[in-house]
């Protein structure tokens, strides 16, 4: 092309980016827009009519299909920390409390917190695009034009979902991964599975149980109410469905993060 | 929110209008989104039995003046008056009765994707009937399906569709719950001629076998013509002129003058098609 031709080709236009003061505006009224959706969301779920159908098939859909990336990573998860405890138990000459170890790590905090960013990135970013994509193809105008209700209809049997499977999830983590590190720990450092399963009995509490079930079905409630809100949020077409969907990953990996620090100050005081 | 909810027990009641009477009224309406201002005093009637063209450009605001109507949209000022009832300040449930009788098809069609035919156009009656047997509901989902000429179909996904039949479930399934008045939303935008035709006889047959009111927004002029009984032009964030077909066609109102001439510098032998 001659350099004459390319002068003749106009700049494309730069989409002016807004500044911090406006960036911090939009941020807060979408915290406010999301915190008002979550009391919305919660009055509906206690109020009938429920859908159950679509409560199932959210439950079939989001957790059930979720089921073998939360026992891979369980399974790793339980197999490296087994792996590691023992490498360095045994250098103090107490590698027989692996099991311990293991079990404490994994219920109170792995099980949970890995399912949670791995199933959530899956859960919440397919939910950011499949009500993303209702958003901008006018469907969930539809609902509201035909007489019936988004929240009810879409978000309240997504979170009702979450809230349930996650907790499930993490139950199903606590068990595979505790397996997966005594078989690991058994073949490794010959440590039989009799004083594994023996230590991890002895050491472990209801609550420790417990806390990690309830950080399971915060998390889910977290990562549904996120997923569903960027959905419905969504702005500018398709590529407002893509940034939906990324944005859903990275507040759920963020704010699952936050609130396991927050749990865990709390419980362990429990 | 946009999909916010009150708990304000729904109060609308429709009577029916006699032909000629006004039905919907404009009032003064402004609409911004942020910086962009829609609508700065826009003005207009809509009298029963008609069917109205809202004529205009992309990116005028034809689409937002519909979903004003039926609250999918809240303006910032001014009145919609239905049936002399203001209904601008009504709350998510109290536009539901509202929308039991003012029924929109959309530009997209926006059927879900996840429904069969027969359960998008079965939708709206559940939603508003929720007593009504399973066996009429089937029924009137037959006989709307019948009436778009897509008999038989109930069981075919949206994504077995063309444009023009989803265009054609998407009517059925606005006119399942009998409403008074169609909105519709760039109804032949995207359609071939032939389609496009199909969808003009559609609405002209909607009003006369079920004696719907009709407020069509498109850019299309040849289908505006085809089916307006009266037209709109949206332009400047108002509305400049209202008039019959023949005034339209003779209007000296600049923008109006433009948008006409415009397209038939497209329908010229020679000129973009």
């Amino acid at each position: 092309m001659s350099p004459s031709a390319e002068a003749e080709v106009p700049a494309a236009p730069v989409p002016e980016r807004p500044g911090v003061v406006e960036r911090t505006k939009q941020r807060l009224e979408s915290l406010g827009a999301m915190t008002q959706m979550t009391g919305q969301v919660l009055s509906r779920a206690v109020r009938p009519p429920f859908d159950g159908a679509s409560f199932i098939f959210q439950v079939e859909t989001l957790g059930v299909r979720s089921l073998p990336i939360a026992l891979l990573t369980a399974t790793f998860a339980g197999l490296v920390i087994s792996l590691q405890f023992g490498y360095f138990l045994a250098r103090f000459g107490v590698q027989y409390t692996v099991g311990r170890v293991v079990v404490l790590t994994l219920f109170r905090e792995l099980a949970p917190v890995l399912t949670a960013l791995t199933v959530g990135a899956r859960l919440g970013s397919g939910m950011a695009a499949e009500l993303g994509a209702m958003t901008v193809t006018e469907q969930v105008d539809a609902i509201r034009a035909l007489g019936a209700d988004p929240l009810r209809k879409l978000v309240v049997p997504r979170v009702l979902a979450c809230l349930l499977v996650m907790p499930v999830l993490t139950v199903f983590a606590d068990v595979v991964g505790l397996v997966a590190g005594a078989l690991v720990v058994n073949a490794q450092y010959a440590i039989s599975l009799d004083l594994f399963f023996q230590g991890a009995l002895d050491a472990v509490f209801m609550m420790d149980f417990l806390s990690g079930v309830f950080k399971g079905a915060v998390f889910g409630f977290i990562i549904g109410l996120v997923g569903c809100f960027k959905g419905l949020t969504v702005e500018g077409g398709t590529e407002g469905v893509g940034r939906a969907t990324t944005q859903t990953v990275a507040i759920t990996s963020v704010a699952v993060c936050l609130a396991d620090f927050f749990i865990t100050k709390v419980t362990l005081y429990l | 929110m946009p999909f916010a909810h009150r708990k304000e027990a729904p109060t609308f009641e429709f009577h029916r209008p006699t032909p000629g009477e006004q039905l919907i009224h404009f009032e003064h309406l402004q609409k911004s989104f942020g910086a962009k201002r829609v609508y700065d005093d826009l003005e207009l009637d809509v009298r029963a039995g008609e069917t109205l063209v809202v004529l205009g450009g992309s990116g005028t605001g034809k689409s937002v003046l519909l979903k004003c109507l039926i609250g999918l949209q809240r303006p910032d000022a001014g009145r919609i008056l239905f049936q002399g009832r203001e209904v601008t300040g009504f709350s998510e449930e109290e536009f539901i009765p509202v929308r039991r009788h003012v029924a929109m098809v959309f530009q997209g069609a926006a059927l879900f994707d996840s429904l069969s035919v027969g359960e998008n156009v079965a939708y709206p009656l559940r939603e508003h009937f929720p007593e009504m047997p399973l066996d009429e509901v089937r029924q009137r989902v037959a006989e709307k399906l019948a009436l778009v000429n897509l008999p038989g179909t109930e069981r075919l996904m949206p994504s077995d569709l063309s444009g023009g039949m989803k265009k054609r479930v998407g009517l059925a399934r606005a006119i399942a719950t009998d409403p008074e008045v169609i909105l519709w939303d760039e109804p032949t935008t995207g359609l071939d001629p032939v389609t496009t035709q199909s969808i003009n006889s559609m609405i002209n047959s909607m009003k006369t076998k079920l004696g719907s009111t009709s407020i069509v927004v498109t850019h299309d002029l040849v289908s505006a013509f085809a089916v307006g009984d009266r037209m709109a032009m949206l332009a400047n964030r108002r509305i400049v002129q209202v008039g019959t077909r023949d005034e339209f066609r003779r209007s000296t109102v600049p923008e109006v003058r433009a948008f006409l001439d415009a397209r038939r510098v497209e329908l010229e032998p020679g000129g973009v098609s």
